[in-house]
């Protein structure tokens, strides 16, 4: 066909302004370039402000989430998130404002009053959160002004997340100012006092395919009882008991370590570092929440209970392991802490790492990352297509994980892929979801697919 | 019956959402050009979610550049920003064609792109490039305009006054890949000399090969495009098209060139229409091969027609589509419960006064509608089959009415590129899997409900009642 003979001469795959942002371990010792603003025009894999503080906070299951922009906003982060609900399901309805050409002219704050009247009579929500997108931003909206008379006049917290997408491109930023809601959420009234208990907070769970309920089950067998995550199956009730907790849990780096800081000021609740992504950091977590408490107890039901999980845990990953050992692996999420997880864990499948970048990542993160993977290695902070393309062709990489926009990009390679995204359907913490992150890596880099769809059995042989 | 009842949204809060925003269509047209790259100029995150939606519908890898517009431009303007885009997307994709569609943002900061595209061309040597700047705000339009308004631009971009020629037009709207090499395989089965825009067949359902190219190979050729001025006739399947808005239109208006407007050829009826204008237009016989697929159709309409005289769906989606799937329904003897587009302006409402004027029940119509609206309308009407993109997946998953998926976007089922429902062929698939839907559906209730329905305490009376 004409068609297929098209090739554009030569396409260059890395813009010169982002050398910066791509390094290989060992080669150099400069510091990467990231949390820049995406480039004009570099088709970055980044979203926006709204999205991160919308990913953080749309857990919260009996929450009104409206979306104060023009429909697209709202419509494509529609029941974004995997998150499951032991009750409320107000959190997967998708609220929008709607806004038209008047709205942009003479003002949006009218409609979104109206907007916020209607969903208090159909709905009676506990709390409304109110999302700024990049319109919002520009018009002037007060959204605060409107979000406070709001409050006052159905009794509910209506609360302004101001998300206005351009302020960067950089989903931390939402990060925080979804952290600054869920802060003035818990803020207990003046005179009023939450009182205090041996519970924890969980911090950064957004209960993924329930995995929050996972990891509670094993909390519960070791004697500790979590008081509420931030925000996976969470209400806005739970949420307002936050205060009451002796102990953080902080599991996502990127979202929640302002917050915990910030609670450690405000409430004195101390906070710590988990990560329930693989055997190993999972049984390493559990003993540190076991240790916080230094209850005998507790210790001894912890140590039992990993002994039996790493019991089970094991063989499986040995018999995938005998698979994997010396397969190539590329992985491209959004977070460090990610990153940083999925790269242990194929390093205990025996698997080497090629290439590895987020989009969110911060100088330290980097340097973490260049800690951990042998030299060679190519990181790369906020990766455009033709980048990931580049690396995994000249990488020869077996399987790459990733979000949903890489994973068609593998495939087509010929690429096995593994999804590590928000949107996911099954879990991958704890001891249960190592197992099932072995089995997805085996079944994708292992499959009996692409040796054949990567054949042509007519072509005739060369020469 | 005098026709049916047409709601329109009252309330000001829209509650899941039946319709994308307009720079998502257009991204979907300009992938039906050839070596073409869409350029949405606001802020990053719209891009991306643009490529998320696309990359879930079609399963392909899609990229999409953005000027990635921040706070200080937002007040500046954005042109500084668009031409660093231009400059990188020229670099790293070398495109013949980059099409520039606005986001909300630009729009609502008044950038007047027109004017920096063609300082930019002024003023750097980008050669035979050309550069398409399409209007795209999403609180004027969804995608379903955002596409037609984009396959108009482009069209205007290239159109000439030319030369007559023996060749047609054929003007699609959003449609799967699938339908579109159906539609392409009729007008060659039928002889025809035709340029269909936009042709993303290709582009966005790609067989798997080694290398991804950047951009991919396919698309309607520039230099086609450029001679639609000349043809003999515009075929376009956009009955809902509005006229401002229409490529059909304005080749028509501008160039003499006449339009035929049909409506999507599914179901026997729509591709009769569709067949028989082709055999107009080329003097030629039907085929035996396709005689043979009509039989086919026919005989499965035949065959099943009292089970599909059971089904009282609800239709929602775009505009064009709707209308289609709603004819499909008739001619097989079932009465939509409920037909909902998501766009204004469509003209969806008139269009159905003469179909439903001797249905047996009323459907409610809806436009403009959002997920909750519908929902409700399905519950009233007590609709037993939802029929439309992904967005309805609550229809099955709360209400419990078994959902057929057609349309955009589709992401929770796999092969949203790949779904056929045009031409007798198409139309047959597409029958086949309505019926059996209600038939899984049937089999498996229908013991427990004539359980539950007879051996109750009242007895039959009940089912008398
Ligand atoms: S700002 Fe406009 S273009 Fe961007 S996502 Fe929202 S609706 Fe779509
Ligand atoms: S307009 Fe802003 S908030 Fe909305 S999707 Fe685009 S970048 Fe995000």
């Amino acid at each position: 066909m004409e068609n297929e003979c098209f090739v554009p001469a030569e396409p260059t795959a890395c813009i010169d302004e982002r050398q910066f942002s791509i390094m290989t371990t060992g080669k150099n010792k400069s510091r990467i370039h990231c949390a820049d603003d995406s480039l004009a025009g570099a088709v970055s894999q980044r979203a926006c402000v709204y999205s991160g503080a919308r990913v953080v906070l749309n857990p919260v299951t009996d929450a009104v989430h409206l979306v104060h922009g023009p429909i697209g906003c709202a419509a494509y982060t529609w029941d974004i998130r995997g998150s499951l609900s032991s009750g409320p399901e107000m959190f997967r309805q998708s609220f929008s404002t709607d806004l038209k050409e008047r709205d942009v002219v003479f003002g949006g704050e009218k409609k979104l009053v109206a907007c916020i009247d209607e969903v208090v009579e159909k709905y009676h929500p506990p709390a409304i959160f109110v999302y700024a997108t990049c319109v919002v931003g520009l018009i002037g909206d007060d959204i605060v002004a409107v979000c406070k008379e709001a409050s006052e006049r159905h009794g509910i917290d209506v609360i302004p997340v101001e998300s206005s997408g351009f302020i960067s491109g950089n989903k931390i930023v939402g990060y925080r100012a979804a952290g600054e809601a869920l802060l003035k959420l818990i803020r207990p009234e003046e005179g009023e006092t939450v009182e205090k208990t041996r519970k924890l907070n969980f911090l950064g769970e957004y209960n993924l395919g329930g995995e929050k309920w996972l990891v509670e089950r094993y909390l519960a067998e070791m004697g500790v009882e979590i008081n509420v995550a931030f925000t996976g199956d969470s209400t806005v009730a739970a949420l307002k008991k936050a205060p009451g907790a002796c102990l953080n849990l902080v599991q996502c780096s990127g979202s929640m370590h302002w917050v915990a800081m910030s609670l450690e000021k405000e409430y004195g609740i101390p906070y710590i570092d988990v990560n329930f992504f693989g055997a190993e950091n999972t049984a390493e977590s559990l003993r540190k929440i076991a240790r916080f408490y230094g209850d005998e107890e507790i210790v001894r039901r912890t140590e039992a209970l990993i002994e039996r999980e790493m019991e089970r845990v094991r063989p499986v990953i040995a018999k995938y392991r005998a698979k994997l050992a010396g397969k190539r692996a590329a992985i491209y999420v959004g977070g460090a802490f990610k990153a940083l997880a999925i790269i242990r864990q194929l390093q205990e499948l025996g698997m080497e790492v090629m290439f590895t970048g987020t989009q969110t990542g911060k100088p330290e993160d980097y340097e973490q990352i260049g800690n951990i993977v042998s030299e060679g290695t190519v990181v790369i902070d906020d990766a455009n297509p033709a980048e990931i393309e580049k690396f995994l062709l000249e990488k020869n990489v077996d399987m790459m994980a990733g979000g949903v926009k890489e994973r068609f990009l593998a495939h087509k390679l010929g690429v096995g892929f593994v999804d590590h995204n928000h949107d996911r359907k099954d879990g991958l913490a704890g001891f249960d979801g190592a197992i099932r992150f072995a089995s997805e890596v085996y079944a994708t880099t292992c499959s009996p697919v692409w040796e054949r769809v990567k054949k042509n059995p007519f072509e005739e042989a060369e020469g | 019956m005098t026709g049916c009842k047409v709601t329109s949204r009252v309330r000001q809060v829209n509650e899941n959402q039946c319709h994308m925003c307009m720079p998502l269509g257009g991204v979907i047209a300009l992938r039906g050009v050839e070596h073409s790259v869409a350029l949405v100029h606001g802020s990053q995150g719209c891009s991306t979610y643009m490529r998320l939606a696309n990359v879930e519908h079609f399963n392909e890898p899609i990229d999409i550049a953005s000027s990635s517009l921040n706070e200080k431009q937002a007040i500046f303007g954005g042109e500084a920003n668009l031409r660093i885009a231009l400059d990188n997307v020229i670099r790293v994709y070398r495109p013949k064609v980059i099409g520039i569609l606005t986001s909300c943002l630009a729009e609502t900061m008044g950038d007047d792109v027109e004017r920096f595209v063609e300082t930019y061309r002024t003023d750097r040597e980008i050669g035979e490039i050309e550069i398409i700047s399409v209007s795209t705000p999403s609180y004027g339009g969804t995608h379903t305009e955002g596409f037609w308004a984009t396959t108009r631009a482009v069209i205007a971009h290239y159109a000439r006054p030319a030369e007559r020629h023996g060749g047609i037009n054929v003007i699609v709207p959003n449609i799967s890949p699938a339908d579109i090499r159906e539609i392409k395989r009729l007008l060659d089965l039928m002889g025809l000399e035709y340029t269909l825009l936009p042709d993303y067949s290709l582009t966005l359902d790609r067989p798997f090969g080694g290398r991804y190219q950047k951009i991919a190979p396919g698309g309607t050729p520039t230099a086609a495009i450029a001679r639609m001025s000349g043809a003999r006739a515009t075929i376009q399947f956009g009955l809902t098209c509005p006229d401002t808005l229409s490529p059909g239109l304005f080749l028509e208006e501008r160039f003499g060139v006449p339009l035929i407007n049909l409506p999507l050829p599914i179901g026997l009826d729509g591709t009769d229409l569709f067949v028989g204008t082709l055999k107009d237009l080329s003097g030629q016989p039907v085929p035996d091969s396709l005689m043979l697929e009509r039989g086919w159709l026919c005989d499965a309409m035949a065959d099943t027609h009292k089970i599909n005289a059971a089904a009282r769906p609800v239709i929602y989606g775009e505009p064009e589509l709707v209308y289609a799937l709603a004819k499909l329904c008739l001619e097989n003897g079932s009465v939509p419960a409920v037909i909902a587009g998501g766009t204004r302006n469509s003209g969806l409402a008139a269009l159905l006064q003469p179909l439903l004027k001797d249905a047996l029940e009323e459907p409610i119509v809806l436009e403009e509608a959002d997920f909750v609206t519908i929902e409700d309308a399905a519950v009233r009407t007590s609709a037993n089959l939802a029929v439309g993109h992904s967005g309805g997946k609550y229809l099955t998953e709360r209400q419990g009415i078994p959902g057929l998926r057609v349309g955009y976007p589709i992401h929770d089922r796999v092969g949203g590129q790949r779904i056929l429902s045009v031409g007798y062929a198409g139309t047959l698939a597409l029958l086949d899997r309505f019926t059996n839907t209600l038939l899984e559906a049937k089999y498996s209730s229908y013991r427990r409900q004539r359980k539950e329905e007879l051996l109750n305490e009242k007895g039959v009376s009940d089912a008398k009642a």
